[in-house]
């Protein structure tokens, strides 16, 4: 089972949000950067389980520059075998996935995983595009996981519910919440990861179909109004925010 | 040159954030002096209600074979109306439809998509969410067709009364290799995504056992029930009511959490929620800071009480 799962780079969930250049980047200094945690913990660790079950291979895909390769040693010390990185700009969601299916499309794989969205962007863009620009399927928001041969009993979320699925290989999946628990890289994952490859390819021809033009900040909240009883915030709610 | 609206059905009637997503391309449209036209998939009833927001014609590709959600098909749908119709805008709701079906449809048409739309387009210019909710960007989409996904509750509804032309479209629909076994729906609950209210608690609350307090007073209010991550990961409550950074995220008019400090996770998944209202005994809890109104008091005490105030109301 040959298993590719994309990762996506993200300022650490407790970084501080601002930006510089007239509020047009985001602002890196003192952030800590992190593997994308829906990528990691749910997308990574299944792939792996499942290629422990099964047997196969996990190789873990970035598009990015170098800023990135920390990333993805953390990824091959959790146990992906190997790693390949598309040296490119991440200029926007339909352009990095350009990118992964030009390069995916030539190698095979069974199946390609990612999370169901980065923390930063939040847009659960890039799988679903990948699966139409490689014109296979589609699963998103996907909770479990299992393989028979080549076919996978895949559980995703949709408006109101729940639905099981089937669906041969090959086919894309975003996963979510429930797919597998986080793993820590232990010291052997840390010091075999040095030496797993990494191969970096460059960037294929592609368009990008959006800009950030800037950023702003949501208002600061007027602050918190302490009531001492409950009856005086039932009747704020009632008739001050018209909430109830 | 017109907007197409994808309003999605559930059961055989159109879900809520059908409804907003209309409200978003009825604007749009009225804006840019065009028409505003829906399009459906699958059996639903009761599409000339869209007309209250502005659409004036309703395309609907009744085929049974759409009836199981397949975010390939849907996208063939969408391509073909907006091909029939010469639509250069075309609106989803960011809901699990919209996540499965917008990116899809971006590829295809090679169109540029804004996910998670606030506001009204200004030119090309979208605003959207960023950063869990953190922030906003202004993204331009430099494609001639455009393609945005609403987030929910985030655009004031505006009525505009009327009715819509609803007009049968057929299309030929690809295989695509998607088998559905088994839906599970929720139906007796309120959904946590669509619910206008929500009350939720965390492990202040002690135990699964004291639940109830937190039970009667969404029944009472018409809301849905939420949690904190440590409640679900104990299981006191189920996985499905755990808001937050790696739960759902939820954009309620009204969000009351008792017994929950309000780590950033939490409030990643809750920050777009329009009054915040933390109860809580720790005056130091950090939920405080993001809370609109706040009672420093104990949950077994306030929660009873506030469920006898709104009986009174």
């Amino acid at each position: 089972m040959k298993i590719l799962v994309c990762i996506s780079k993200a300022p650490d969930t407790t970084a501080k949000i601002a930006f510089t250049d007239g509020d047009t980047k985001f602002d890196e200094a003192g952030v800590q950067f992190i593997v994308n945690p829906y990528d990691e913990w749910y997308a990574l660790v299944r792939g792996l389980e499942l290629k422990e079950a099964n047997g196969g291979s996990v190789t873990v895909l970035n598009v990015g520059g170098a800023d990135s390769d920390p990333i993805i040693r953390k990824a091959l010390a959790i146990g992906a075998d190997d790693a390949v990185r598309i040296d490119a700009d991440t200029t926007d969601a339909l352009y990095v996935a350009k990118q992964i299916a030009n390069y995916a499309k030539e190698q095979g794989y069974d199946m390609i995983l990612a999370g169901k969205e980065t923390i930063d962007y939040n847009g659960s863009q890039v799988a679903g595009m990948i699966a139409e620009l490689m014109d296979v399927p589609y699963v998103s928001l996907a909770s479990k996981l299992d393989m028979s041969g080549n076919t996978a009993t895949i559980e995703r979320e949709i408006e109101g519910g729940a639905e099981v699925i089937e669906v041969n290989t090959p086919f894309i999946l975003s996963a979510a919440k429930g797919m597998a628990e986080a793993r820590i890289p232990n010291m052997r994952g840390i010091m075999a990861a040095r030496s797993k490859p990494l191969t970096v390819v460059p960037a294929s021809d592609a368009t990008s179909a959006t800009t950030i033009k800037g950023f702003t900040l949501p208002p600061a909240k007027s602050g918190c109004k302490y009531v001492d009883t409950a009856e005086e915030l039932v009747a704020l709610l009632r008739n001050e925010a018209k909430a109830i | 040159m017109s907007v197409l609206i994808y309003t999605d059905s559930s059961n055989g009637a159109l879900t809520k954030n059908a409804f907003e997503a209309a409200n978003y391309g009825g604007q749009l449209a009225k804006e840019a002096g065009t028409e505003a036209i829906a399009v459906v998939a699958g059996s639903a009833s009761g599409l000339e209600e869209l007309g209250s927001y502005g659409v004036s014609k309703v395309l609907h590709v009744n085929d049974a074979a759409l009836d199981n959600f397949d975010p390939q098909k849907i996208a063939h749908v969408v391509a073909q109306a907006a091909s029939t119709t010469g639509a250069d805008t075309i609106i989803f709701a960011h809901d699990y439809t919209g996540k499965s079906v917008a990116p899809r449809l971006s590829a295809k048409l090679d169109a540029g998509l804004v996910a998670g739309a606030v506001a009204l387009p200004n030119g090309n210019v979208v605003k959207k969410a960023v950063f869990s909710g953190k922030a906003f960007a202004e993204v331009e989409i430099t494609t001639a067709t455009k393609i945005i996904s609403v987030l929910p509750n985030s655009l004031d509804k505006v009525e505009t009364g009327g009715s819509a032309a609803v007009e049968a479209l057929s299309v030929e629909l690809p295989s695509t290799g998607i088998t559905v076994k088994e839906i599970k729906k929720e139906s007796t609950e309120l959904s946590l995504t669509e619910a206008d209210v929500v009350v939720s608690a965390g492990r202040g609350l002690k135990g699964p056992e004291n639940w109830g307090m937190v039970e009667d007073l969404a029944k009472e209010l018409g809301a849905a029930t939420a949690c904190s991550r440590p409640v679900a990961d104990i299981g006191w409550r189920p996985h499905h009511e755990h808001v937050g950074q790696t739960g759902i995220a939820i954009r309620p008019n009204l969000y009351i959490a008792a017994g929950i400090s309000g780590a950033i996770q939490h409030l990643a998944g809750v920050n777009g929620s329009k009054v915040i209202v933390v109860i809580n005994t720790d005056p130091e809890a950090p939920f405080f800071k993001a809370a609109d109104y706040g009672i420093v008091g104990d949950a077994f005490e306030v929660l009873p009480k506030m469920l006898a105030a709104i009986k009174s109301l």
